[in-house]
């Protein structure tokens, strides 16, 4: 019973997101109405590591902890692609993973959305020009938003992905 | 039709057939005429004892003398062949000629592949002798001519057992079934002898008015007797070994038959000397014949599960259904033994509709495996898979058969469960507590083999019809003949009705044991119904209504696409890739094997299997890091063929190479042997003369 | 005898299971995700996420055949036969007759047998792994629920969900007897084998090799993933309903009044809430047994149900 009176003396630790600096977020292109009303509440999330570093994925991880609580929007992750409805890509895009990533936006249902975290993810970061990176990824699959940052902050990944939402 | 004219026709069709088969022995001609004539033969023999199950025919049932009486004293005394004086061999009769009609016409297809390469008079003949004796076993009421037709029977499945005798595999199946059924027939043959009466008279009337006079130890040993022959030719466990190879090395609608009709005269056997002759007996038999169906039902379940070998794992499941039917046989008799009629009526009705069902979707399964053979010319189903695209139909109509086997409603395999679950339930009220407790143990065992058998039916149907073909034939695989189809269809059809129709069935049943050893008759024991749909009984605790259920099924199947359409549901479909984490391309191999879907219960039961495993890592020759081939091998151990089998055939057959010593070849030492016998006749004449 | 509006009491029941069973599953999140010290998605997260699932478009693997797309159907009709059969509300219904504990039972297997054929179909590794482990777990709580059913069906008199209810309601005593004590531990191991909770199973993970129910449907997108995810929560909600309405009966309506209803709602609404709690409580207090420690917790669950059927054998 350890357990539970130190659950009830921590209390609910999630914060609310608070204003990020504007330039991190670029939206790409306007998700219509009816995406926006169909995912607006209820969205899975696929994330897909395309040669990241892990660095983004570690911050990814801390949204499903209780201080971001990505929960409390409707955002679950899912382990499958064909129950995504939105694909959270971070990494420069190296050559052995463009087919998977390709397969992967193949797999997943329309209507679609693609969130792109990282600086790898939207100029290649460090990794540009090398030898083993195939483009970013809005060269291999149409994104919708780009979260600068390497890595981002937690919140502002939040804020992407409600900015691809329409819910900023 | 009166009984003569069906009986007349039934005899007629089957020889007709065989003397068919006998005269053209090469193209189609052969295969129609042979199994024209067995289908003739199985219609008569359906409706003569259907008709007789379900009151359809008015004319009452009288002995009809076949070889009219002889006057040769002894075992042939009485022997004329009495058209079904009863109920019992009515019911087996029906379901002889029921199957028979869906292998007839399955073997007129499949027999198109032996064209060319084997004669089809042996099988064409063999079929219908074997047709011909099984029907004639039930309606047999003497000794002489119950043994004459169970030989004739035995003798002619081993002929068509051995029909594809250029593998050595069957071979020696054969030699161990044809080993198996002379020991059970040494069995039955003193059994039959313990109860002669002293006038020597082999009818069975006789017999068992003779029985009771006989002391209960005799009858006890009687029983005992019957029971292991019987039993052996049922595959009650430990005396199964010879039917998972006998059933997969004979041709697909020969397995069918045999696992679907001739075990269940084992059953008839056992009924035979349990109610008619011995007339029931203390409650240890019932016990003991439920204690060794729990047995079966489990092992042989458990068995089939590490099968990879289609017909095989079919085979174990034979074994798991009989043990499912002696645990309702055994309820009964141990219900009637402590004066519970109407519950005993349950066990027997549950035992019974469990042989029927047994007989329809066991056939239509061993049909379904003998199409999947005849297109991929593979048993083996770490080599098929896919199949559902290629051949639809037999899918569809194996997947029936699977989805009865493993007690799905409403299908018949769950009607005829659900009875002897309800009987076993109801055997909390036996008066001895000790005794009393031990049904938990049997419906435990009873769920646990069907929740086991389930799980191997989803292996089975999903590794050999699902997923993606594993081997070149299977790629190349084929629909069979029409006539192939329509006896899978027939007997999926057959599957689905019977279970719909419980409310005619069980009454029909209980008329079945009606009167036999105490037993009420029919009018007194009503298992109810109504012609509404509820089947329920007055010892039973439960009522259901398949037909209900059925129904329920089929509306809602249909409901749920209007709702969908009804709210306006997205309608749109893509068609893609498997979703294999990206991978870039997808070959058979990744797709799970029989040996994988197997693998955590053999983990889990391993105390039973003792499961070895044999890997074997071909390394490139040029780097360790680099692997060429990995073969994997899982063996687990045949406990009964191992431990019990070969140190017995070992020791006789060391005893036989001892006793050959004899055989020296010297003339001298033989008319030595004869001397010394002559001798010791004269001398043993002498003493008792005096 | 079926009463005059019994067959509509039948179907609002089953219509009303059907649309709390999201609801259920969406407290129980809410009651973990509290647990776990976050706010977590509202109560009716569930609903949207089915309304968005239906108007999702539907990708079906190459190799999948006709079966993959009718199992969907198929768990769901089965499923929703099963809440057409249990006394969610009201006793006796006119279904009672249909089937009993034992149909219940099966139909939840038939359900099972189709989704783990789907889980092959596809002929990808997880999907077979996942018919793989489902199958073993079902086939090795089989006999723990026929054990159990045997034990409520000596003390009622019958396998029929409606007699038992009847008879617990008679006779109070009843149900805090031992052997009912036992089969209500029993049973409540199975249900979250069934179910595919923790620590059978844990719902939430993405995690392939952990996954068990969740393996099986990993192909399923748009309005079949809806149903079988739907059918999954009415399942819960269906286990929950026999667990309260077997063990602990008073507050289902035995006349078919409007305030005899309200009152079975009530109650009803009540004990799901109590098993919802405890559930969330005790998922968040377990881990996830590997695999082959799970049929230990079967077995534990089949000593129970051993035990529920000596002693009420005893005290008969």
């Amino acid at each position: 019973m350890g357990l539970l009176s130190k659950i009830f003396r921590t209390g609910i630790v999630t914060e609310a997101i608070p204003p990020g600096d504007p330039q991190i977020v670029h939206l790409v292109r306007e998700v219509d109405r009816r995406s926006r009303r169909l995912f607006g509440r209820a969205l899975g999330i696929r994330e897909v590591d395309a040669g990241s570093c892990n660095g983004c994925e570690i911050e990814i991880s801390g949204l499903m902890g209780p201080v971001y609580d990505s929960e409390r929007f409707g955002f679950h992750f899912v382990a499958s692609p064909r129950h995504a409805d939105l694909l959270l890509v971070t990494g420069p895009v190296t050559r052995n993973m463009e087919v998977p990533l390709r397969k992967t936006y193949e797999a997943t249902p329309s209507p679609k959305l693609v969130v792109a975290v990282g600086d790898c993810a939207h100029t290649c970061g460090v990794f540009k020009g090398s030898y083993a990176v195939a483009g970013s990824v809005d060269q291999i699959i149409p994104v919708d938003v780009f979260v600068d940052g390497c890595p981002p902050e937690p919140a502002d990944i939040l804020r992407g992905i409600l900015t691809a939402l329409g819910r900023s | 039709m009166t009984d003569l004219t069906l009986f007349t026709l039934m005899i007629g069709g089957y020889v007709g057939g065989a003397l068919a088969a006998c005269l053209f022995s090469r193209g189609a001609l052969a295969r129609w005429l042979a199994g024209v004539g067995a289908i003739t033969g199985g219609a008569a023999a359906l409706a003569l004892g259907g008709g007789k199950l379900f009151d359809w025919s008015s004319a009452s049932f009288t002995r009809i003398e076949v070889m009219g009486k002889t006057s040769i004293a002894g075992p042939l005394q009485g022997a004329g062949v009495v058209l079904i004086a009863h109920p019992l061999s009515a019911l087996f009769l029906a379901i002889v000629g029921a199957i028979a009609i869906p292998a007839a016409l399955y073997s007129i297809g499949y027999a198109r592949d032996w064209e060319g390469r084997r004669s089809l008079r042996t099988p064409g003949v063999m079929l219908n002798l074997f047709l011909l004796s099984m029907s004639l076993v039930p309606l047999a009421e003497s000794i002489f001519w119950f043994v004459l037709f169970w030989e004739g029977m035995a003798i002619s499945s081993y002929l068509l057992v051995m029909t594809e005798a250029d593998e050595p595999e069957t071979v020696s199946a054969g030699n161990w079934y044809l080993g198996m059924t002379q020991f059970g027939l040494g069995f039955i043959l003193a059994a039959f002898f313990l109860l002669l009466p002293p006038d020597g008279s082999g009818d069975f009337t006789a017999l068992a008015k003779h029985a009771s006079t006989l002391s209960p130890g005799l009858k006890s040993l009687v029983f005992v007797l019957a029971l292991v022959g019987f039993g052996s030719k049922a595959g009650l466990v430990p005396l199964h070994v010879w039917l998972p190879s006998a059933h997969p090395a004979a041709p697909s609608h020969v397995s069918a038959l045999m696992s679907g009709v001739m075990i269940k005269l084992g059953v008839y056997g056992v009924l035979l000397f349990g109610l008619r002759l011995l007339g029931g007996g203390p409650a240890w038999w019932g016990g003991l014949v439920l204690a060794l169906g729990a047995v079966s039902a489990l092992l042989g379940v458990l068995y089939a599960l590490m099968e990879h070998d289609l017909k095989r794992l079919l085979a174990y499941h034979s074994i798991e259904n009989i043990g499912i039917i002696f645990i309702g046989v055994g309820a009964g008799m141990m219900f009637l033994s402590y004066g519970l009629p109407a519950l005993a009526v349950l066990g027997f009705v549950g035992g019974l509709y469990h042989t029927i069902n047994h007989a329809c979707f066991k056939g239509l399964l061993f049909l379904g495996a003998g199409s999947v053979l005849h297109a991929t010319h593979t048993r083996n189903m770490e080599e098929m898979g896919g199949l559902i695209k290629r051949m639809p139909r037999t899918a569809l109509f194996f997947l029936v058969g699977a989805a009865a086997i493993s007690a799905l409603p409403p299908l018949n395999g769950f009607v005829s469960e659900w009875v002897v679950f309800q009987a076993l339930l109801g055997g909390a009220t036996i008066p001895k507590r000790e005794v009393a407790v031990l049904m938990p143990v049997a419906v435990a065992m009873l769920a646990l083999a069907s929740g086991l058998a389930a799980a191997c039916f989803v292996k089975a149907f999903g590794i050999t019809f699902l997923g993606i073909a594993r081997s070149h034939e299977a790629e190349q695989a084929h629909e069979v003949p029409a006539s192939m189809q329509v006896a899978m269809a027939a007997l999926a059809l057959a599957c689905v009705v019977l279970g719909a129709a419980a409310y005619a069935m069980v009454p029909a049943l209980a008329r079945v044991v009606g009167g036999l050893a105490g037993l009420p008759p029919a009018s007194a024991v009503t298992v109810g119904w109504s012609l509404g749909m509820p089947l329920s009984a007055p010892g039973a605790v439960g009522q259901i209504s398949p037909l209900s259920i059925l129904l329920g099924l089929v509306v809602l199947l249909a409901a749920i696409p209007m709702a969908l359409w009804l709210f306006r549901a997205s309608r749109a479909l893509r068609v893609s890739d498997t979703w294999g984490c990206g991978r870039i391309a997808q070959t058979p191999r990744m797709q799970y094997t029989a040996a994988a879907f197997a693998e955590p219960l053999r983990r889990i039961f391993a105390a039973l299997y003792r499961p070895t495993e044999d890997v074997s890592i071909d390394f490139h020759p040029e780097s360790r890091y680099f692997v060429q081939s990995i073969a994997y091998r899982a063996h687990i151990v045949p406990w009964f063929e191992r431990y019990l089998y070969d140190p017995v055939i070992h020791r006789v057959i060391a005893w036989a190479a001892r006793v050959r010593a004899i055989q020296s070849g010297s003339l001298h030492a033989y008319l030595t042997y004869l001397v010394v016998a002559l001798v010791i006749m004269l001398a043993l004449l002498v003493l008792w003369g005096s | 005898m079926p009463l005059p509006t019994g067959y509509t009491v039948a179907i609002a029941q089953t219509a009303l299971a059907l649309l709390l069973a999201p609801g259920l599953v969406g407290l129980i999140r809410w009651l973990k995700a509290r647990l776990q010290n976050r706010r977590g998605a509202p109560v009716w997260q569930p609903y949207l996420e089915l309304r968005k699932l239906f108007a999702k478009e539907v990708v079906v693997s190459s190799n999948a055949s006709w079966l993959f797309r009718a199992a969907p159907f198929v768990v769901f009709a089965s499923t929703v036969a099963v809440a057409l059969l249990v006394p969610v509300l009201a006793v006796p219904l006119p279904f009672d007759s249909v089937g009993d504990l034992l149909v219940v039972v099966y139909l939840l297997l038939l359900g099972t047998f189709f989704l783990a054929l789907a889980g092959l179909d596809p002929g990808s590794a997880f999907g077979g792994m996942g018919s793989s482990r489902e199958m073993t777990v079902a086939a090795l709580s089989e006999p723990t629920v026929a054990l159990a059913i045997f034990a409520l069906a000596l003390g009622a008199g019958s396998t029929n969900l409606g007699q038992i209810v009847a008879r617990t309601m008679a006779d109070p005593a009843a149900a805090v007897s031992p052997g009912y004590l036992l089969a209500f531990g029993a049973l409540f191991v199975v249900t979250l084998a069934e179910n595919g909770r923790l620590p059978v199973d844990n719902p939430a993970t993405h995690l392939e090799l952990t996954m068990i129910h969740e393996a099986m449907i990993l192909e399923y997108s748009g309005r079949y993933l809806a149903l079988i995810e739907w059918s999954a929560w009415l399942k819960v909600l269906l286990f929950f309903s026999l667990l309260g309405n077997l063990f602990v009966p008073w507050g289902v309506a035995t006349v078919l009044t409007w305030a005899a209803l309200g009152w079975a709602l009530a109650t009803l609404l009540a004990k799901l809430v109590v098993l919802a709690v405890a559930l969330a409580v005790f998922e968040t207090r377990v881990a996830k047994l590997r695999l082959f420690r799970v049929p230990e917790l079967l077995a534990v669950s089949f000593v129970l149900a051993v035990l529920a059927i000596t002693v009420s054998f005893l005290v008969r």
